[in-house]
């Protein structure tokens, strides 16, 4: 498999990035996405790319694909006609949801509505106890009326969820039988199958979700895989799933849910493997773009897993107001905050950006598409950031006059300061936001700032990373090449994993190690079944985890085990383990109290050594800068010259102080005032504070 | 030049100090035991200047500390004044009137000492498990029998913690090692609030937070005195009732705009209970607040600048102030209510702004069996303890349907069905919207919740009741109906009363009915289509649909045009 050429696709919601990786380098190509037949711009990129780099479709050895299909369809409410089956009592879960308001102070704040609607949602005589029992049989006959009756209507998937099918899957699978009899054609989705995970409404939401994009998913796969045949790649196709691990059709099939927001996932295993080539323990991987921003925590090269997430928010990004989806992924808070956020004062004279986005039309003012709100970009383009010429490859000339206008009406004028202040005042809280939000993400996931590096990609991001850096005391921050296509790179460098995710209660006083070896004995043949599928012949990695907590706490932290036969005095160790975690994490324990393991994960992945790549050639000191441009600089509030160097003239072994600006086609890197830059063997711009050394090398 | 670029820096270093309370409140909520500091998010953080002034304050799920809290560190710093205060210090204090309003919120206050001099303090706020005493039941006649009190005083001094207070806590409450682990996490949250900050100080490089907190203050103070003074200027006046516990309750208000300030004055409003729902005078005035700004001012964030714009008043021993030694573990009973009323004041003042009334008190389900709460049985049953948040329906918004099921004004989040039946014998064989309980009205009232519920075990449990809505509806606007009253009964029929404890006889079903949000506007103005729906969903019976709203559906949903036509002229 290593030998051919890989290719790399992702759909995203305005273009779908092809990268092929093959003897010769690495070609990436671009082309609008075609959202009624995605398949469509999939096979013309590849075909294209295969053209242009001379390669037969013959010798391609493995196709990587990622896709927000699912996460469309979730957040445009365009999935298939779905229907719920549930325990007697329980229809209206799906909607009380968590009774919560999500937006404290806002009397006119809506709760979202469920995929399902009310009448779509049935219920059958069941019940299962909190500990397995069965207090209720199921209810065949009526489960079986129920289904001749959706046998007369169109629907197209039902989703079944009876409560504490996590503990009992015993109903939910005859259930699932009765149905697949009575309703051929139809997609059924289990609760236990999809999330085996106690909490009622995070588990039917889960499954609702994956019932609902199941027939979509199914047949645009079985379209792309029949048009790749026919155009002569018979090498295996693996999706990108949200945990930054690959699997296969079949799998995708079967559990679409979990290839929702694969490609922001990409962009986090580029940067894992931007952390591994340099040696950087604990990294941040920043990726900022047109309308959001997106920040993950890379510690020990690992991005954190986390099990729960929500798609679809409706308000501002704000917590609750999506629909929750308990499915491994990758840990990452997503900030309202691109180069399209629209900026605004308010009534205490702040600056406000995002969430809202002038997005590509009609774009920031500087675009001179007619947009007139002052955005990022625009605030960016007053400060001299920005080459106006160069702009997305020069696709877009920028108008720094219009940027101005939009600057000084908008910010300046109302905070009665100069324009080029008020634009350093957008740029300023923007960054802001990216750092409190890191912040405060690493605080709920047990992690903090310190020693970390940051890795910036995407059309913004390198842009703000070194202000970002100085906000958040990083000393070290890393640009890739091709942060444009910076996913579908990402999706190159992704191993064929599985994640397993049971829920057994266990207290540590009463430790049964028998139960704990048989519950990872599953998880791992569950997990093998799957990743045998993609990878027959390849090592495994195991990776176990234990979700613990002091008893009597409400949220669990997440506490890595050691692979290997438990024995009866393991207990002690576990505790051990979770002390060390919770100190880790809130600096002190809690004396004299007993600890309980809720959740138990088992991660499955190929050891696929990352492509590594090719060392560039060193540069023959003769760097010269192509221009001179004025820079705004917000500490001093005097403008600086600066110079401007084209990445194409920078081979390895290239230095440049700050200020200056290091430009190309996708994106722009400011090295400011505090910051040298140096381009380094693998062709990667590092940009060092002053005074500081790189963190690993 | 130079003066622009602050104004910018000001802002920067104001949002770093919301963020700052923020991770400060997110390490609270993290490491806390009570569900309802944890799951419910019932908890308070925020960082105070040198004479007790709050700069920033995090937003969490209840409204009940946004002033209350505020205003306990100038009663801290009056018991010990700052020139006494060292590194390492730390204090707290449990008491309802000079803390949040019952003994089972802990507030602790850390000065914090940068470079050798004292620059801030930092103060939180959690609801603990347990506090001895009766428990979380209004059935105590005095604070004395709700539990143990704390005055403010040292709960650590130059960084050794104060053990015999622990011991003292230990000693008087039920969960001791839950309740010490709370105290544990409000320090330490305090203390990585203390570290944040530090980290801006050298990084904006300020020896104190003087100009800082000046900036704040003034920005805060010149929007909502600029907010108010756009309402019209005058004074309203509006009652409700509410059932109350020995006898009915009203509550009476009178709200005055002018001069940039928001005064609500409760005369007027009943006596004292002598049962544990009475309110003392800094809840009263933090749910009044939160009304308030809600409509006001909802973006302005909380700090000293905001506090002095809305003034609170009420005469001694009312409902609404009642003075120490009254019991007060359910203040929220009343506290919840004060939104509703300032409503109705604003309503008059401000039309088609406010929503009908809700709920507003909330539906938790607090059950419990074993030794001390329920008799014995012949053979062993187990002990447990469940305090469950759930909801009725909300009010109608002018535009929009009220929410069903869903809390206002307090922000809990509710306890899985599954977690509840995962730690407790109970099994609860229902939990769905309650049909037509929403308030008719152009805009429906949000619907309540059924929940039915039975021990798997054969013997009996408890439940601790603390219901509001059962005697007096909430009442829609406009012309909307009221949302239905709240029901308590066991499946053999038999009636429960809606406040104090109570025993669920072994193989018994306790059905609690939630009551529904009032409506808004003429309900005939409903858009036919809208009651359609509702009809199609099952939230309203066709029945009602035909008698209230006069629309006429058939059993395939769709609306019999002529039939309506005659009865919607």
């Amino acid at each position: 498999m290593n030998a051919g050429a890989r290719l790399a696709v992702d759909i995203g919601g305005t273009f779908t990035d092809v990268v092929l990786e093959h003897d010769g380098g690495q070609e990436c190509f671009k082309l609008l996405t075609t959202p009624d037949t995605p398949e469509s711009a999939v096979l013309e990129g590849i075909e294209t790319i295969l053209q242009r780099s001379g390669v037969e479709a013959k010798d391609v050895a493995l196709v990587i694909h990622g896709t927000t299909l699912a996460t469309n369809a979730l957040i445009e409410r365009k999935g298939a006609h779905t229907a719920l089956i549930t325990t007697d009592g329980f229809r209206d879960s799906i909607e009380i949801a968590y009774e919560h308001r999500f937006e404290q102070y806002d009397l006119y704040m809506e709760r979202p509505q469920p995929l399902i609607a009310r009448d779509w949602r049935f219920s059958v005589p069941e019940r299962i106890a909190a500990d397995g029992s069965v207090l209720l049989d199921l209810d065949e006959a009526a489960l079986r009326a129920l289904a001749e009756k959706l046998g007369k209507t169109d629907i197209e998937a039902v989703a079944v969820c009876f409560l504490h099918s996590y503990v009992n899957p015993e109903h939910e699978r005859r259930a699932g039988e009765i149905l697949a009899e009575a309703l051929p054609g139809v997609s059924i989705t289990l609760s236990a199958e999809v999330c085996p995970e106690i909490r009622e409404y995070d588990r039917m939401s889960t499954a609702c979700a994956n019932a609902y994009v199941q027939p979509m998913i199914a047949g645009y796969l079985n379209r792309l895989q029949g048009g790749l045949l026919l155009g002569g790649i018979t090498c295996p196709l693996l999706l990108m799933m949200s945990s930054g691990g690959v699997t296969t059709v079949d799998t995708a099939v079967r559990l679409p849910i979990r290839l929702v927001e694969s490609g922001p996932a990409g962009g986090a295993i580029l940067a894992r493997e931007i952390a591994k080539e340099n040696d950087l323990r604990k990294a941040l991987s920043f990726d900022m773009g047109g309308t959001t921003a997106k920040i993950t925590l890379i510690d020990d090269f690992q991005p954190q897993i986390g099990r729960s997430f929500e798609v679809a928010r409706m308000s501002r990004f704000l917590k609750g107001s999506g629909l929750p989806l308990r499915i491994p992924a990758i840990e990452m808070v997503e900030i309202g905050a691109g180069g399209g956020s629209i900026a605004a004062v308010d009534s205490m004279r702040r600056i406000h950006v995002g969430p809202e986005s002038a997005g590509s039309v009609p774009g920031p003012a500087c675009y001179g598409n007619g947009g007139t709100a002052a955005t990022v970009t625009d605030a960016d383009t007053v400060l001299g950031r920005i080459d106006p010429s160069r702009f997305a490859g020069g696709q877009v000339t920028l108008q720094p006059d219009l940027a101005a206008v939009a600057v000084k009406g908008d910010i300046g004028d109302a905070l009665e300061v100069e324009t080029n202040i008020a634009a350093a005042g957008v740029s300023e809280i923007v960054d802001e936001h990216m750092a409190n939000a890191a912040r405060v993400h690493a605080i709920e996931n047990g992690k903090n700032m310190i020693d970390r590096s940051l890795v910036a990609f995407g059309g913004a991001a390198p842009l703000h990373a070194a202000r970002l850096a100085d906000k958040l005391g990083i000393n070290t921050v890393i640009v890739p090449q091709g942060a444009g296509v910076g996913s579908a790179i990402g999706f190159l460098r992704a191993q064929i994993s599985y994640e397993v995710v049971r829920t057994r209660y266990m207290d540590l006083r009463e430790f049964d190690a028998g139960m704990v070896n048989d519950i990872f004995a599953a998880m791992r043949a569950e997990a093998e079944a799957v990743v045998g599928l993609g990878a027959p012949d390849e090592a495994l990695v195991e990776t176990r985890g234990a979700f613990m907590r002091y008893r009597g706490q409400g949220h669990e932290i997440m506490v890595p085990l050691p692979v290997k036969d438990f024995g009866p005095d393991d207990g002690e160790a576990l505790a051990g383990w979770f002390a060390e975690a919770y100190e880790t994490l809130f600096s002190r324990t809690i004396p004299n109290l007993g600890v309980e393991v809720l959740t138990w994960t088992l991660s499955l992945a190929t050891e696929r050594p990352g492509v590594s790549t090719e060392p560039q050639p060193p540069g023959d000191g003769s760097l010269k800068p192509v221009a001179q441009r004025r820079l705004f600089d917000p500490d001093s509030g005097a403008w600086v010259e600066a110079d401007v160097y084209a990445r194409g003239d920078m081979g390895a072994g290239a230095a440049v102080p700050g200020p200056a600006m290091i430009v190309e086609d996708e994106t722009t890197t400011l090295v400011t005032n505090g910051f040298g830059a140096t381009v380094n063997a693998l062709g990667q711009i590092v940009m060092t504070r002053a005074g500081t050394s790189t963190g690993g090398e | 030049m130079g003066t622009n670029m602050d104004q910018i820096r000001y802002q920067v270093m104001w949002e770093r100090l919301l963020a700052v309370v923020e991770e400060q409140a997110q390490t609270l909520v993290r490491t806390a035991f009570s569900t309802s500091s944890r799951e419910a998010g019932d908890i308070s953080a925020g960082v105070f200047d040198l004479k007790g002034k709050m700069l920033a304050q995090a937003v969490t799920g209840t409204p009940g500390h946004i002033n209350s809290m505020a205003r306990a560190v100038v009663h801290f710093l009056n018991a010990f004044p700052t020139e006494g205060m060292r590194d390492g210090d730390v204090y707290i204090t449990n008491d309802p009137w000079k803390g949040t309003g019952h003994l089972h919120d802990f507030t602790v206050v850390t000065p914090t000492f940068h470079k050798g001099r004292m620059v801030a303090l930092f103060a939180c706020t959690s609801h603990v498990v347990d506090i001895g005493g009766v428990g979380m039941s209004p059935d105590g006649r005095q604070v004395y029998h709700e539990g143990l009190f704390v005055p403010i005083m040292p709960l650590a001094t130059a960084g050794e913690m104060n053990q015999w207070l622990l011991n003292l806590v230990r000693a008087n409450v039920r969960e001791p090692v839950q309740v010490e682990g709370d105290i544990y996490a409000l320090a330490a949250c305090n203390e990585t609030g203390a570290r944040r900050l530090f980290a801006m100080m050298e990084e904006y490089d300020l020896d104190n937070l003087d100009a800082l907190g000046d900036h704040i203050i003034e920005q805060s103070q010149t929007a909502i005195t600029a907010a108010i003074n756009e309402l019209p200027q005058g004074s309203w006046d509006h009652a409700m009732r509410i059932d109350g516990f020995e006898e009915p309750i009203d509550l009476v208000a009178r709200l005055t705009i002018s001069n940039g300030i928001i005064h609500v004055d409760y005369t007027g409003s009943s006596g004292t209970s002598d049962f544990g729902i009475n309110c003392p005078m800094c809840y009263t005035e933090a749910y009044t607040a939160f009304g308030v700004k809600c409509l006001v001012a909802p973006d302005i964030p909380n700090n000293a600048g905001t506090l002095d714009a809305i003034t609170v008043s009420a005469p001694d021993n009312t409902i609404v102030n009642a003075p120490h030694p009254c019991a007060v573990v359910a203040r929220s009973t009343i506290g919840h209510m004060l939104p509703d009323v300032i409503f109705g004041c604003l309503h008059q003042a401000l039309p088609d702004s406010v929503p009908a009334e809700g709920t507003s008190n909330l539906w938790n389900i607090k059950l419990g069996a074993g030794h001390g709460i329920t008799e014995r049985t012949e053979h062993e049953t187990t002990p447990f303890m469940l305090m469950a948040f759930h909801s009725g329906g909300a009010g109608a918004r002018p535009k929009l349907d009220g929410l069903s099921a869903t809390p206002y004004p307090s922000g809990v989040r509710n306890v899985p069905v599954e977690i509840s039946e995962a730690i407790t014998p109970i099994v609860i064989w229902r939990k769905e919207l309650r049909k037509d309980s929403g308030g008719t009205g152009a805009q429906r009232g949000g619907l309540g919740q059924t929940m039915e519920i039975t021990s798997r075990e054969d013997a009996p449990f408890g439940i601790f009741a603390s219901f509001e809505r059962v005697l007096f509806p909430p009442r829609g606007r406009d012309g909307g109906g009221s949302g239905a009253t709240g029901e308590l009964r066991l499946g053999s029929g038999h009636e429960l009363r809606n406040k104090g404890f109570q025993t669920i006889p072994a193989r018994e079903r306790l059905i609690i009915e939630m009551p529904g949000g009032g409506g808004y506007g003429e309900p005939k103005a409903r858009d036919a289509e809208a009651v359609a729906t509702d009809v199609r969903l099952g939230l309203v019976s066709a029945e009602a649909a035909a008698r209230d709203y006069g629309v006429v559906v058939d059993e395939d949903g769709q609306i019999k045009g002529e039939a309506t036509a005659k009865r919607r002229s």
